[in-house]
């Protein structure tokens, strides 16, 4: 949940996954944890409450998770989903534009909300008296946007302004939209999170008001709390301000799986930039759709293998050994909603090219199918699931954001009491076995930055 | 953690720091005890039991303000700390703390250079990871192979920066507001001063300011008052007792106003508004604090956010906020437009400041302000993260024990009057540094 610095109305845009794969690797269950205590309802509309008691801080989170991100857009309105989430802070009925955040403000809150391919969430945090504020409001912006046309004019230019800010203006970012463009044909994860430039320029509110109807509603909600309050007091408040809203009519999504890769692909951008930077993907399931339980384990393992922390192989190997690189990372997230990449991105050491450095990547990987990890290995991937399985309760934000996932997907929350378990059962033989059934060419996809020349840029200075 | 990518990291916690730290308060907040060590090391700690884990911080005055004539060295001492120390080399360190779950980090700010660790308390797990850490602390090698290394990583993460139309700006706003004062220097360094800094320059460096005179230590967490004692010991209990490190010359004023210009290959421009603003314990840090909380510190609702993004949907960002340091740290107001928006944004940014000097904020501004810091006060110590980023702070600035129970009430002593007061006389809408790196668009006229 990448620091989306003071960041209002945030979006993940997929590169968090560098940055997050430690901390994956980090989320289990862990022999010096206690095990998680998730009471679970389901109101008559539907609607899903997960409930953790925390009662460390005299606070509660509260988030809001529906199951609609852009992997449920299609071409021409890609981008509606975050659109509609920034539209969520417009105003209702009873609550003019605005209004809700100076209400949660007036309560000491802090509120925001993330649109992912999977998910669009809302939360608040407060201090623990005030959740039924929370509730209430949350509750009347499920079903009551007004939407006002002047509003979304605005807004949409926002938005626009958003896009330039995180990925027209950021050579990584452009290689990574573009790169998941070349990778994913008929997936959904095809599709940048925040939108196609062209589609959010001729986005019209016309196009929000069915979206909204359709998946704005409890059966297609998870309401996630915790902190500390009692779960059948979090009950009795959600009974109260959502048990009236109807159930909408949700028909079945279309599958729409990935068509099978016949061989490699390859794209080079060309942007203004000064560094080189490689992107490298291959094709994977993960646990939503992986035949075998175990194989999104193992994956985990390997991507930890290769860079869960300092001590890993391309931190070894590459940056501080050879000095191919000056960063080289894994990523792997085993709870998307459709099979996804096991990515690897690296940024070559001066004197080195990105040929060079993909190689030595290379190399490292079939040094993985080749031969088993060691002992050594394994016990501090294991060490760090056990203790980052301590650490995450130190935010009740963090658990509260596995949660909804997890049940957002369609995995369900239990899954976070297995991690840890599931990790320390792997083997050396396992991973090996993932490396070796899965990060094969033929479903591979390379991404390459060559900077182009940045203008000349002399500073102006005037007084007056 | 490529060092691309972890300076990326600190620049963004950097800016969290001033919004959510600049504030705490009042009902419960943690208790915190303090002594000193035998060879003079502040410590500060709280208890914390409820997670089986301890967080340490040591930090010591000994930021790029400390770099002289070499700018990077406090960076790069600050990196090479744990690139080998005592029998073992970078690798044997990794290997160490991840071996049993530890998470370890240095960063070298303006102020501060900082040594962070969290582990669990299982005894044995922990002795490792602290004896490692102690090891980084007393005995680094700076090695000459790493340090050639660090330094072509280093010119690697400033080519990164100027690729970054942001970090242009940034730098470019810190020098034009510093001018000679060492808060100018770029932390990373520049192209040039990497080059000259050798191994003699990093142990003469760690040897003036990485003493306990110099030092600070912060740990919350499940140890007990004897534990904590004994680890704040064994931790520095072997540096030198030293010399706390000499006061900073004043970060004088701007004597003029200022606006420095860059073309950049990009579709915004970004803008930056600004000057030396506010010190940490600064007589007028409260008002200041709820003042510009009302301008532009707190998101929606704020004068700027309102103008800027929600009337005119001219940027996904804009705020202000002071960035309160040892000496006057930044006052700064900022914004990214597509660049035939600029002049109209950044006009628009002035006169939402000038309007708000001249005229204060509303009674009800102040009501909803105050309502929204002292009713959040909860929220800013509800994690062993939080808790122990503020008593550093608390411990590192001076700041009286009682900070943080008495933040709501300093925060519900503010006026109107004395906001609008203390803004008048620290802020000078005339004398501002302004900052534009973006791509070229007609300049209309700015005023």
């Amino acid at each position: 949940m990448q620091r989306c610095i003071p960041m209002l109305r945030m979006m993940f845009l997929g590169l968090f996954v560098f940055t997050g794969i430690s901390s994956v690797a980090l989320a289990a269950d862990g022999a010096t944890g206690s095990k998680n205590t998730v009471h679970e309802f389901t109101l008559k509309n539907g609607l899903k409450l997960l409930v953790k008691e925390d009662h460390r801080a005299p606070v509660v989170v509260s988030q809001i998770w529906y199951k609609v991100g852009s992997s449920y857009e299609h071409n021409g309105t890609t981008g509606v989903s975050h659109v509609l989430e920034h539209m969520m802070f417009k105003g209702t009925k009873k609550h003019g534009p605005g209004e809700f955040s100076k209400i949660i403000a007036e309560n000491g809150g802090r509120e925001n909300a993330f649109t992912g391919r999977d998910y669009t969430a809302y939360f608040q945090q407060l201090e623990k008296s005030r959740l039924p504020i929370s509730f209430e409001l949350e509750a009347d912006r499920m079903r009551n946007l007004t939407l006002p046309a002047d509003q979304f004019k605005k807004e949409l230019a926002v938005v626009i302004e958003e896009r330039r800010m995180r990925t027209e203006d950021k050579p990584d970012a452009l290689v990574y939209e573009k790169f998941n463009a070349a990778a994913w044909v008929s997936s959904p994860y095809h599709q940048p999170i925040i939108g196609w430039m062209n589609d959010l320029h001729n986005l019209k509110v016309g196009d929000l008001r069915p979206w909204y109807a359709r998946w704005y509603a409890p059966n297609n909600a998870t309401l996630v709390v915790a902190g500390d309050v009692k779960a059948d007091d979090v009950l009795k408040l959600a009974k109260k301000y959502f048990a009236d809203i109807p159930p909408s009519d949700l028909q079945p999504l279309k599958p729409r799986i990935e068509a099978p890769q016949k061989g490699p692909r390859r794209i080079t951008v060309r942007v203004p930039a000064k560094l080189p930077y490689l992107l490298m993907g291959y094709k994977v399931p993960v646990l939503k759709t992986a035949k075998q339980d175990w194989e999104p384990y193992a994956l985990e393992v390997l991507a930890g293998i290769i860079s869960g922390g300092n001590s890993a192989r391309f931190p070894k190997e590459l940056v501080r050994k050879q000095q191919i690189a000056v960063s080289a990372d894994a990523g792997y997230n085993l709870y998307a909603r459709q099979a996804d990449l096991f990515l690897l991105d690296a940024t070559p050491a001066a004197g080195h090219s990105v040929a060079e450095l993909e190689k030595a990547i290379l190399a490292q990987l079939q040094r993985l199918k080749d031969q088993p990890v060691t002992t050594q290995e394994l016990a501090r991937i294991k060490a760090q699931v056990v203790a980052g399985k301590v650490y995450e309760r130190d935010s009740i934000f963090y658990q509260a954001m596995q949660m909804g996932t997890l049940e957002t997907v369609g995995l369900g929350w239990q899954r976070m009491d297995e991690y840890a378990d599931k990790v320390r059962a792997i083997t050396a033989e396992q991973v090996q076995q993932v490396a070796k059934k899965y990060l094969r060419e033929n479903s591979l996809t390379v991404a390459v930055l060559e900077p182009q020349p940045l203008a000349k840029t002399p500073v102006a200075s005037h007084s007056h | 953690m490529s060092v691309v990518n972890r300076i990326r990291i600190l620049v963004i916690s950097f800016v969290l720091l001033s919004l959510n730290q600049v504030a705490v308060s009042a009902e419960s907040a943690p208790r915190i005890q303090t002594w000193k060590t035998d060879n003079g090391a502040k410590v500060l700690y709280v208890y914390a039991p409820q997670l089986p884990m301890v967080d340490l911080r040591i930090v010591f005055d000994a930021g790029s303000a400390r770099d002289g004539k070499q700018a990077g060295l406090a960076n790069m001492t600050s990196t090479m700390l744990s690139k080998g120390a005592g029998d073992w080399d970078t690798d044997a360190l990794a290997e160490r703390f991840d071996s049993v779950g530890a998470v370890f980090s240095t960063s070298a700010m303006r102020d501060m250079a900082s040594l962070s660790l969290r582990s669990l308390n299982d005894q044995k797990l922990l002795d490792k990871a602290v004896l490692t850490l102690q090891t980084v602390l007393t005995q680094p090698r700076f090695d000459n192979k790493e340090l050639a290394r660090m330094r072509r990583q280093m010119l690697i993460a400033l080519k990164a920066q100027l690729q970054s139309p942001g970090a242009i700006a940034n730098k470019m706003f810190y020098r034009a507001l510093y001018g000679r004062h060492p808060y100018a220097s770029p932390s990373l360094g520049t192209k040039d001063s990497i080059k000259t800094i050798t191994r003699k320059d990093l142990r003469a460096f760690y040897k003036r300011y990485y003493v306990a005179g110099n030092a600070l230590i912060a740990i919350v967490g499940d140890v007990d008052l004897r534990q904590a004692k004994q680890l704040a010991n064994k931790l520095i209990g072997k540096l030198p007792k030293g010399q706390p490190a000499p006061a900073l010359a004043p970060v004088a004023a701007l004597k003029k106003a200022e606006v420095l210009r860059k073309t950049y290959p990009s579709t915004q421009t970004h803008v930056l508004v600004g000057q030396p603003g506010l010190r940490r314990g600064d007589a007028d840090y409260f008002a200041l604090y709820v003042g510009n909380h009302i301008l532009g510190g707190s998101g929606f609702g704020s004068r700027i956010m309102k103008e800027i993004r929600e009337k005119r949907g001219l940027a996904y960002s804009s705020y202000s906020y002071f960035i309160p340091m040892r000496g006057l740290g930044p006052f700064q107001m900022g914004l990214q437009t597509s660049n035939d928006q600029r002049d109209e944004a950044l006009a628009l940014l002035n006169k939402i400041l000038r309007n708000f000097i001249k005229e204060g904020p509303t009674e009800k501004e102040m009501q909803q302000a105050i309502k929204n810091i002292t009713g959040g006060f909860p929220l800013r110590i509800d994690s062993n993260k939080d808790i122990i980023g503020y008593i550093a702070m608390i411990g590192f600035y001076d700041l009286p024990l009682n900070y943080l129970e008495t933040f709501n009430a300093n925060v519900e002593a503010v006026t109107a009057a004395k906001v609008q007061d203390a803004f008048r006389r620290r802020i000078h809408p005339d004398r501002l540094v302004t900052v534009l790196v973006g791509g070229n668009a007609p300049q209309k006229n700015v005023k």
